[in-house]
């Protein structure tokens, strides 16, 4: 049976782990190498490194770290942040990642998105979408994280997304990110109906039960979290063994 | 040991690499007739399209060297479905690979909304015999697949994994073995069918 997935997100500054916890058994919680190999021995099915480094020496910095992260790290990981163009997917890849999230640079140049298909393969164009619910129910992308709102809404650019070879689409509800009441349940109810690709549910994590009813309700194939791992707020083990008594095919490692 | 990648027009060969590298194997990346052939082990990894790389390896006469090795070889992924006899993954809906295997490589077909293609993911397998490859693991394993296309089941079948259908999760004939998911990115239990095959 496939096993709905658990991924912990990290997002890395100049190479290093922002908001870093403390596991007891690792030395250097700012260290996304250490870290990540942490949540891997936890059962994390993925990880995904978002760099949110500005500067040019930060980039650098962040490619070094991603083959340190594919020598050490035995499970698939997704890179994403400052991906512009053809160049920075092929960098990352040599550089040993095994996928791509593309997020305002897919938006702005729909066609990068056929081209990472087409050259390297579907299974790792990840298309990230940052999207917001108005009053009228209307769900509008945003660019540059949320920041600026762009004439796309979230179903039909999912579809386009699919259309243009996506492997797979990492929705962020921005009305339930960081409220910890439960993840954007009918919408990524609609966008797995929708689309024949996997679909990865982010934003709204709070308690064990929103993972429930992602996977229920919701329909996702994978559910990514950040700071709820990060803060010990939940262990990754119990987790999947709470979703796993409840009948969420999960793979305990 | 000598340890031998198969370099070819296919993605995804570096991750095994590091994988040999975390069990402390030192490998060689080669697409050199004579190294492949003299290596004690051979992996024939990667991510790709059937048709494109099976016109690089004829090309290149690896396709000779691949069937005429007599050392273990290990096939993943991709090189699971070129050891096959074909694949449906060509323009014309047909390309002729290896034919170390006797089955053929199908493309899925999604059943219901539920069954996504491609399957990427970890999924379990149930080997159907004592097969060294799979010594050591528990029940129900689980393994991470990325793929859209599958080899049917027959009888070197050593594995199965059921998604939308029943299909080859793994192969075995003479000294040539294959897995269709990754065991280079399935943390400790790829680690221990890695070490099965250099074991071998």
């Amino acid at each position: 049976m496939l096993a709905k997935r658990i991924i912990p997100c990290l997002d890395i500054k100049n190479g290093q782990t922002v908001k870093g916890v403390n596991f007891v058994n690792i030395r250097n919680v700012g260290d996304p190498v250490e870290l990540g190999a942490e949540y891997s021995r936890q059962g994390a099915d993925e990880l995904v490194f978002l760099d949110i480094t500005a500067s040019f020496e930060g980039r650098k910095t962040f490619v070094d770290l991603v083959k340190r992260i594919a020598r050490n790290i035995s499970i698939p990981f997704t890179v994403g942040g400052g991906i512009h163009e053809m160049k920075d997917v092929d960098t990352l890849l040599c550089a040993g990642a095994d996928k791509v999230s593309i997020n305002s640079a897919a938006l702005r140049h729909p066609e990068l998105i056929t081209e990472v298909a087409k050259q390297f393969g579907s299974q790792v164009a990840t298309v990230a979408i940052d999207a917001r619910q108005d009053e009228s129910g209307e769900w509008t992308c945003y660019l540059n994280g949320g920041r600026v709102p762009t004439e796309r809404h979230l179903f039909e650019w999912a579809k386009e997304a699919q259309e243009r070879g996506a492997g797979e689409i990492l929705f962020t509800s921005m009305n339930h990110d960081g409220v910890k009441q439960g993840f954007a349940n009918e919408a990524l109810a609609r966008l797995s109906s929708e689309l024949s690709i996997p679909v990865i549910a982010s934003g709204g994590a709070g308690a064990m039960e929103h993972f429930k009813e992602v996977f229920t309700t919701g329909k996702a194939d994978a559910a990514l979290a950040a700071s709820i791992f990060h803060f010990h707020e939940i262990a990754i083990p119990d987790l999947k063994h709470y979703l796993a008594k409840e009948g969420i095919p999960m793979r305990i490692v | 040991m000598k340890v031998a990648i198969i370099k070819y027009n296919a993605g995804n060969i570096f991750s095994v690499d590091n994988a040999m590298k975390r069990i402390g194997v030192e490998a060689e990346i080669t697409g050199d007739a004579e190294l492949i052939s003299k290596a004690d082990k051979v992996i024939f990894p990667g991510v790709g399209e059937a048709e494109t790389t099976m016109r690089y390896l004829r090309e290149h006469k690896l396709d000779e060297v691949i069937c005429n090795l007599r050392q273990p070889v290990l096939g993943i992924c991709i090189g699971l479905q070129l050891m096959c006899k074909s694949s449906a993954e060509a323009d014309n809906g047909k390309v002729d690979c290896l034919g170390i295997f006797d089955e053929t490589v199908q493309r899925f077909v999604p059943t219901t909304q539920i069954s996504k293609v491609p399957h990427m993911g970890w999924n379990t397998i149930q080997p159907v015999d004592g097969n060294p490859l799979f010594n050591g693991l528990p029940r129900d394993p689980y393994f991470y697949y990325v793929h859209s296309y599958y080899a049917t089941v027959g009888p070197d079948t050593i594995a199965t994994t059921d998604y939308i259908n029943p299909y080859s999760a793994a192969l075995h004939k003479d000294n040539f073995y294959a897995v269709q998911f990754h065991p280079e990115k399935s943390g400790q239990l790829g680690e221990v069918v890695l070490n099965n095959f250099l074991a071998m």
